[in-house]
C-alpha cells in the first residue's frame, strides 16, 4: 500500500503548500471558507440522513498580541455524529477517499473541513476540539492535530463521559488566523442563501461582534437523502478504476464490471466488452497498462450504457424552492421547476430554477445586473457569478417574450444544479462550467418557469384591468346617473350599484336613445367605434 | 323651424328626453348607451337637394359597458347638463368657457377640442346646434336696417327694440338669436364681409336707398349670424345678398352662407340656399376697371381647393373659378374707392350695388 501512503501524504502537505489554491489565499477568504466549510459538513450529516439540520455556529476574538487577527470557532450541530474509532481519522487526518460510490454530497469526502482545521493549525498553532456522540449513553470529547508530514492525527486527549443530555451530533472548536471584518458580508450572504435553499434547516450564527443571525425552521418536509450508488461507466477514469480493480483483483472483467458499476448487469458487461475487444473472463488484474487505458476510453465512450441513475441525487423540489424563496424574498410571484435527471459524462443532475418577481424585490440599480442566487448540491455559490453558466443562459435569453424587460423588471433568478459531479470550473467552488448538457437544462428550466411567470403576470394584468375598468365605470356611471336625474328632471338617483355588480343586463339596442332618421339595426357599421 | 317658435323650449325638451332615455336604461339595469349620427368624414355627403352638406345613415354607438366610450359618454351628459342649466337659468356659454367650467369638476377633458368635440355630439345627436342650448360663439358680426325684434331674454321680455336705434349696428349674439322676428319694411338682406364697408354703407343710407336689412359679417360668417339671415330668409322672407372682396375667400364666405360649412353637417337650419353673391366677382373685374393684386400661392391653393368642392361644380360658381384661374387676379372691395367722385358719394354705393341689384334681378 505504497502507494496510497504516498497519495496520503500529498494530499496534507499539498494543502499545506498551496492553501490559495483552494480559497485559502488571503486571512478574510480563510476565515469565509472555515465557516462554509464546516457548516457544509454539518449540513451533509444532517439532511444526509433524514435529520433536520439544526446548526449553530459562534465566531469570537482571541486575544493576541498584535499581528494578524485570531478568532475561535465553535460549531455545534445535531447530525449523526461520529463512531468513536473513526474520530481521530474523521478529523485528524487528510483523506483523499476511500469510497467508490456516488452519492450526492456538499463537499467531496469532507475535504473542506479538513483543510479548514489544517488552517487553523498552520496559522495559530491550534489543536482542533472535537465532541460527538451519536445519542448513545456516551459522549467523547477528543483534543488533536494532525502530523503533516505523515498525514496521521495526534491525539491529545480523549474523555469520555455520560451524556446525561443525550446529546447528538458533532462539536468541533478550534482557532485560526483570519479578518472577519472583511469576510463580515460573505459569510452573512453565506448564511442568507443557505436558508433559502433549506427552509427546514435552523442556522445560528453569532458573530465576533455578537451580532446574532437566526434562520428559524419554517417547515419540516425534507427531500429524500440521496442514495449511494455504484459509479456510472461513462464516468470512470484511470485512477478509480484502479482502485477498484484492486480492491478486487481476482474477478473477470465481466463480474468485475456488472458487480461495481450501476447500469451494467451481466448481459451488458458481455456485450460491452464483446464489442470492444475484450476477454469477458479475463481476470481485472491480468489487464495490461495499455489494455486498462483502452477499457477506460472504451466505458466512457460506449453509447449502449443506460444513462445514470438519479436516485443518487436529492434535489430540494418544487415546494421547497418555493418556500424559501419566498421567506427570503417576499416577492408577490414565485414560479419553480425541477427539470427531469439527465447526464453529463456519466454524472447525473438536475437542475431547479425558481424565478421570483415582484414584490420585496428591486429592480436592478443599472442595466446589465441581474439578481442571481445560484446553489449546487444545496450549497450557495457567492463569487464570480458572471461566469456562471447560468447567469451566461439568462442573458441569452430573449426576455420580451416572456413580458419581461430585464433592466427594469423586480426579479430574481434561483438556479440550483445538483450532480454526483458538479462541474465546477475552479478548485474553489466558485461558479459553474458551461457544460453544453447542464447549459441546455438550466435554459430549458429557466424557460420553462418564465412561461409560467408570463401566465401568471398577464392574469394579474387582466385583474388590474378589470379593477381599473370598474373603477373607471364607477366614477362616470355616477355622474351619469346624476346628470341624467338632473335632465330628466327626477330627483331620485338611478342605482348604479346592481350594475357594476351584475355587469349590466344583456343589451337590448332598443332601449338606446332612439334619433330621427335611425337606421335598422343591422345597418350600423360603425358600432364600437369613435 | 317653424315661424318664430322660441328655440329654448325645443333645446329644453330635447335634454329632457336625453335624460329620460339615459336615467331609464340606468333603472332597468342597463349600461346606458346612445347613438349618434357620425361625424367622419366618411359619413360627410353634400346633399344637392339640401345644396348642403349633410351627415349620412352612420351611427356610432357610444356605450357605458366599453370602458374606452363610457368617458365621452359622461362628457357628451355633462354637456347636456350644462346646457338645460344654461337655459333654465338663461345664461350663456361659449365653447372656450365650458372648457374652464369642466375644471369644476372630475370629467377629464384633456384640451379644449376634447370638450368641443363633446359639444359637436350633442349638437349631432340633438340635431340642433349649440346656440339651442345657449353655446355660443364669441359675439361677431352685426345688424343695422328697419327690423323690430322681441327679445326672449329675462329683463329683457317684450321690449320691442328697432335695430335702427344703434347707428353702429346692432351685435348679433345670443338674445338676438332666439329673438322674435316682430316686424320689417325692409324687401331684402345685403350681407357685407367688411365692418368698415357696412358702416360706410350705412352712412350712406344704403339701407333707406335699397330698402335693406344690412348685416355685417365680419369675414367667415359665424354660425349665428348664418342662423339670422337664414331666419330673415325663411321667417321674414327676405332675399339674401352677399357682398365680399373679389378673391377666393369672398367667394367662399358666400358660398358658407349659402350651403353650410363641412364642420356643421351634422346640424340643418344654419344655411340659406336661396341667397346670392352680390359681388365682387372676378367677371366683374374687367368690366369695372379697378385696381387688382396678383393671387398670391395661398389665393391657388384655395383655388384648387374650391374646384374640388362639389358645390362649386353648378355653373354660375364654375365660371366665376375658371374666371380667377384665367385672370390670376384679385381685388378689394376698397379698389371702388379709386372711382369716388368725393367722399360721400362712393362708387359701390352709387354705382355697382345697384347694377349688381339689377343684374341679379333684385330691384
Amino acid at each position: 500500500m505504497l502507494s496510497e501512503q504516498f497519495q496520503e501524504l500529498n494530499v496534507a502537505d499539498f494543502f499545506y503548500k498551496n492553501k490559495d489554491l483552494v480559497g485559502f489565499d488571503s486571512p478574510h477568504k480563510a476565515t469565509y471558507m472555515i465557516v462554509r466549510e464546516l457548516v457544509e459538513n454539518s449540513l451533509d450529516a444532517c439532511d444526509g440522513h433524514r435529520i433536520l439540520p439544526d446548526v449553530r455556529v459562534t465566531l469570537s476574538r482571541v486575544e493576541g498580541e498584535g499581528g494578524q487577527e485570531r478568532y475561535h470557532i465553535k460549531i455545534v450541530d445535531n447530525g449523526i455524529g461520529v463512531p468513536l474509532e473513526a474520530v481521530p481519522y474523521a478529523f485528524g487526518k487528510v483523506l483523499f477517499g476511500s469510497k467508490y460510490s456516488m452519492r450526492q454530497n456538499r463537499g467531496t469526502f469532507g475535504l473542506g473541513g479538513k483543510m479548514s482545521m489544517l488552517y487553523g493549525q498552520i496559522t495559530a498553532n491550534s489543536r482542533v476540539t472535537i465532541t460527538t456522540s451519536q445519542g448513545g449513553n456516551k459522549i467523547y470529547t477528543f483534543e488533536l492535530s494532525t502530523d503533516i508530514r505523515t498525514n496521521t492525527p495526534i491525539i491529545y486527549r480523549r474523555d469520555e463521559a455520560d451524556n446525561k443530555s443525550h446529546f447528538r451530533g458533532v462539536k468541533i472548536e478550534f482557532d485560526f488566523e483570519g479578518d472577519y471584518g472583511k469576510a463580515r458580508d460573505k459569510i452573512i450572504e453565506y448564511f442568507y442563501e443557505t436558508a433559502m435553499i433549506l427552509p427546514y434547516a435552523q442556522l445560528t450564527f453569532i458573530d465576533p461582534n455578537g451580532t446574532l443571525l437566526f434562520y428559524p425552521r419554517i417547515t419540516e418536509k425534507m427531500p429524500n437523502p440521496p442514495v449511494e450508488t455504484q459509479p456510472h461507466p461513462h464516468g470512470v477514469d484511470l485512477e478509480l478504476l484502479k482502485r477498484m480493480m484492486a480492491a478486487n483483483p481476482h474477478t473477470s472483467l465481466q463480474v468485475f464490471l456488472s458487480k461495481n458499476f450501476q447500469r451494467v448487469g451481466e448481459r451488458t458487461a458481455k456485450a460491452f466488452l464483446k464489442s470492444n475487444g475484450f476477454d469477458p473472463h479475463m481476470e481485472v488484474s491480468q489487464l495490461s497498462t495499455r489494455q486498462l487505458t483502452k477499457l477506460v476510453t472504451a466505458l466512457r465512450e460506449y453509447p449502449d450504457f443506460l444513462p445514470p441513475d438519479p436516485s443518487c441525487l436529492s434535489p430540494i423540489g418544487e415546494e421547497l424552492l418555493r418556500e424559501g424563496i419566498k421567506r427570503l424574498l417576499s416577492p408577490e410571484h414565485v414560479v419553480v421547476t425541477t427539470r427531469p435527471a439527465r447526464a453529463y459524462e456519466g454524472n447525473p443532475f438536475i437542475v431547479e430554477v425558481g424565478i421570483a418577481y415582484g414584490g420585496a424585490i428591486m429592480p436592478p440599480d443599472k442595466p446589465g445586473k441581474v439578481q442571481l442566487y445560484r446553489f449546487a448540491n444545496k450549497i450557495p455559490l457567492l463569487y464570480d457569478e458572471y461566469s456562471d453558466v447560468s447567469m451566461a443562459v439568462i442573458q441569452s435569453i430573449n426576455w420580451n417574450q416572456y413580458k419581461v424587460k430585464l433592466d427594469e423588471a423586480p426579479i430574481a433568478f434561483i438556479t440550483h444544479i445538483c450532480s454526483t459531479k458538479v462541474p465546477y470550473k475552479t478548485a474553489g467552488k466558485e461558479y459553474v462550467a458551461a457544460r453544453p448538457e447542464v447549459e441546455k437544462e438550466i435554459d430549458l428550466a429557466i424557460k420553462q418557469a418564465a412561461r409560467e411567470l408570463r401566465v401568471q403576470l398577464s392574469r394579474m394584468e387582466k385583474a388590474e384591468y378589470r379593477e381599473r375598468r370598474t373603477e373607471v365605470l364607477r366614477k362616470y356611471l355616477s355622474m351619469m346617473a346624476s346628470f341624467s336625474t338632473f335632465l330628466a328632471e327626477k330627483t331620485k338617483e338611478p342605482d348604479i350599484d346592481s350594475l357594476l355588480r351584475e355587469g349590466g343586463v344583456k343589451k337590448r339596442r332598443k332601449g338606446a336613445v332612439q334619433l330621427v332618421d335611425d337606421p335598422p339595426e343591422d345597418e350600423f357599421k360603425e358600432k364600437g367605434k369613435a | 323651424m317653424e315661424r318664430n317658435t322660441d328655440r329654448s323650449e325645443f333645446a329644453r325638451k330635447a335634454l329632457k328626453d336625453l335624460g329620460i332615455s339615459i336615467y331609464n336604461q340606468m333603472e332597468e339595469g342597463r349600461f346606458p348607451e346612445v347613438m349618434i349620427p357620425s361625424r367622419q368624414t366618411n359619413n360627410i355627403y353634400y346633399d344637392p337637394k339640401l345644396e348642403q352638406y349633410v351627415l349620412g345613415d352612420k351611427r356610432v354607438v357610444r356605450s357605458a359597458d366599453n370602458v374606452k366610450h363610457v368617458k365621452p359618454l359622461a362628457q357628451l351628459l355633462w354637456v347636456a347638463r350644462i346646457g338645460k342649466e344654461l337655459i333654465d337659468y338663461d345664461r350663456v356659454s361659449t365653447l372656450r368657457d365650458l372648457f374652464y367650467m369642466s375644471k369644476n369638476i372630475d370629467i377629464n377633458f384633456a384640451t379644449q377640442q376634447e370638450s368641443d368635440e363633446a359639444v359637436y355630439d350633442l349638437e349631432a345627436l340633438l340635431s340642433m346646434p349649440r346656440e339651442s342650448f345657449n353655446i355660443f360663439p364669441h359675439d361677431r358680426g352685426a345688424i343695422f336696417g328697419d327690423l323690430t325684434v322681441r327679445y326672449r331674454v329675462k329683463g329683457f321680455k317684450d321690449s320691442l327694440i328697432n335695430l335702427t336705434d344703434n347707428p353702429d349696428g346692432v351685435n348679433i349674439g345670443p338674445a338676438l338669436d332666439n329673438a322674435e322676428l316682430v316686424k320689417t319694411t325692409a324687401d331684402k338682406v345685403i350681407a357685407i364681409e367688411k365692418g368698415a364697408i357696412f358702416i360706410q354703407m350705412i352712412r350712406e343710407k344704403v339701407h333707406e336707398k335699397f330698402n335693406a336689412i344690412l348685416i355685417d359679417t365680419t369675414g367667415q360668417a359665424s354660425r349665428s349670424a348664418r342662423l339670422l339671415i337664414r331666419r330673415l330668409n325663411e321667417e321674414l322672407g327676405l332675399p339674401v345678398y352677399i357682398l365680399t372682396d373679389c378673391d377666393v375667400w369672398g367667394a367662399h364666405i358666400s358660398m358658407v352662407i349659402i350651403s353650410g360649412s363641412v364642420n356643421s353637417a351634422h346640424i340643418t337650419g344654419l344655411n340659406t340656399p336661396s341667397a346670392k353673391w352680390l359681388g365682387f366677382w372676378p367677371t366683374d373685374i374687367n368690366r369695372y376697371k379697378v385696381p387688382t393684386m396678383k393671387m398670391k400661392e395661398l389665393d391657388w391653393k384655395r383655388l384648387a381647393e374650391l374646384k374640388a368642392d362639389p358645390r362649386y361644380k353648378e355653373k354660375f360658381w364654375k365660371e366665376q373659378l375658371d374666371a380667377f384661374e384665367r385672370l390670376g387676379l384679385k381685388a378689394e372691395l376698397e379698389a371702388f374707392s379709386s372711382k369716388n367722385k368725393s367722399v360721400s358719394q362712393t362708387f359701390l354705393v352709387e354705382t355697382y350695388i345697384p347694377e349688381k341689384l339689377k343684374e341679379l334681378g333684385a330691384i
